[in-house]
């Protein structure tokens, strides 16, 4: 077997087996969509400790579906030892988060930021640039105490980069060297935790391509950043998103 | 007009703010009330709207039934494309709002200060909060506008001398709307632009809790057409 062909697994538990405890893994996605949840499913499975866990929020929107795996699970199951979100509330009042029991409680510890923050520290570690400055969060608490610079006569904080151990992500298309499509705002964390991480791993929708059968210009995230792929099988094996109709609300 | 006759109805904000929207402006969204400014019926103009997860040039809701679970707006709703929509990752989409490329966002807020200081990721003694993309809009966008209600359920004037909460930003409010009027923050202070129907200059007064600059006439909130 050649370099890339090692990279297909047949299992979600295959591609997450070797996660380490203390590891830092950005799970990709935006309000489900995106969002690696066969992934969680499968690093609940497995059991890791101490995770420092990276993503948008710690829960997905209304089309994941009920029962379906999330960051809670992590939580709930004693994995996590911090989380690094741009957004810990609720988006409905009524809705009850694991994350804020167990963060009330001071089981486990949170840092909050901008999502354009977030997004620029992923893409940072990706690129190669160690720290940079944004106008985000200035005169904010976030930046009482951190260093601040003047350019131009505008005030920017120092922000640096977050590398990632693992990226834990979900796509639409994949060839077998790791080349990826992703599908509309499918695409929004995915990319930049791809570049941030030492190993990617993708939950891919449809079956995996031949090489070259996507044409490059249409390729998203090129192979050389991902590592291990997995098809997702058709449920109920697979989580797959509900569709809005199909949910009462 | 809302439920009890008087006062503006949230889509009839979130239409006075959208009135202000000019030809060919990029416009960033937040969730929750600010949503309804997409309803606005912008005639000839061209209005592209942003959303943070990378999607410019989003439409209307999508029918129910139509849905595509590929694509959602900011708040998760599922959207339609526009013929002019473009598809970025999130940098891009954070780039574009840290270059200054969005000609206005409209959020929420939980307080705004007669200084344009503006408070809505988190409320008084909350643990954690929701940052979002609200951070980088507000330090970026060239206006910020900003519609809620004029007071919180326990009565609180929500416009206020200085935030007592955690701010999200300082300085960069331009314009308010709330159920009772339009205020605008200029250098002088907050000022009472024009007011909503069958409310009075002096019940606006009662339930703001900074100084009003109120000129002689205060005209009625323009409405559509």
């Amino acid at each position: 077997m050649n370099a890339h062909g090692k990279k297909i697994f047949e299992s979600f538990d295959d591609a997450v087996r070797d996660v380490e405890d203390g590891a830092t893994i950005g799970f990709g996605g935006f309000a489900v969509v995106g969002m690696p949840i066969n992934l969680y499913a499968a690093l609940s499975r497995q059991g890791a400790k101490n995770l420092t866990c990276v993503s948008n929020t710690t829960r997905g929107g209304f089309t994941l579906p009920e029962g379906a795996p999330d960051m809670g699970w992590l939580i709930s199951g004693g994995q996590v030892k911090k989380v690094i979100v741009s957004f810990t509330a609720p988006t409905r009042a009524s809705q009850k988060l694991v994350f804020t029991e167990y963060y009330e409680k001071g089981l486990i510890e949170a840092e909050l930021l901008p999502q354009g923050t977030l997004a620029e520290r992923l893409r940072a570690a990706g690129c190669g640039i160690p720290a940079f400055y944004t106008p985000a969060a200035v005169g904010t608490e976030l930046a009482e105490g951190r260093e601040t610079r003047v350019f131009n006569g505008r005030e920017y904080l120092l922000e640096t980069a977050l590398p990632l151990d693992y990226a834990f992500i979900r796509a639409y298309q994949a060839d077998e060297f790791g080349n990826l499509r992703f599908r509309l705002s499918q695409r929004n964390f995915n990319p930049l935790m791809a570049m941030a991480a030492r190993v990617t791993i993708v939950e891919v929708e449809e079956e995996l391509l031949p090489v070259g059968a996507i044409p490059a210009d249409e390729v998203h995230t090129p192979g050389i950043f991902v590592q291990r792929l997995v098809k997702i099988p058709p449920p109920p094996a697979g989580w797959w998103p509900q569709h809005p109709g199909s949910i009462a609300r | 007009m809302s439920e009890r006759g008087k006062g503006l109805s949230r889509q009839e904000m979130c239409d006075r703010l959208a009135m202000e929207f000019e030809d060919g402006w990029i416009v960033n969204l937040g969730i929750g009330i600010p949503t309804l400014c997409s309803n606005f019926d912008f005639g000839e103009n061209e209005i592209t709207f942003h959303a943070e997860n990378g999607v410019i040039g989003y439409g209307p809701l999508t029918a129910a039934g139509e849905e595509d679970l590929h694509l959602v707006n900011a708040g998760g709703q599922h959207v339609t494309l526009t013929k002019r929509a473009a598809i970025v990752d999130h940098a891009d989409s954070f780039g574009i709002i840290r270059a200054g490329r969005i000609d206005v966002t409209v959020l929420g807020a939980y307080e705004v200060a007669e200084n344009g200081d503006f408070a809505n990721w988190k409320m008084a003694g909350q643990k954690g909060g929701g940052i979002g993309g609200a951070m980088d809009l507000a330090s970026c966008a060239k206006h910020v506008f900003i519609a809620m209600e004029h007071q919180t359920r326990s009565g609180r004037p929500r416009l206020v001398e200085r935030c007592a909460i955690p701010v999200t930003a300082r300085g960069v409010v331009d314009l308010v709307v709330t159920d009772l009027g339009l205020f605008a923050i200029t250098p002088q202070g907050m000022m009472l632009k024009e007011i909503a129907p069958g409310v009075g200059v002096e019940e606006v007064t009662a339930k703001t809790g900074c100084r009003l600059l109120i000129p002689r006439e205060v005209p009625p909130v323009k409405r559509v057409g």
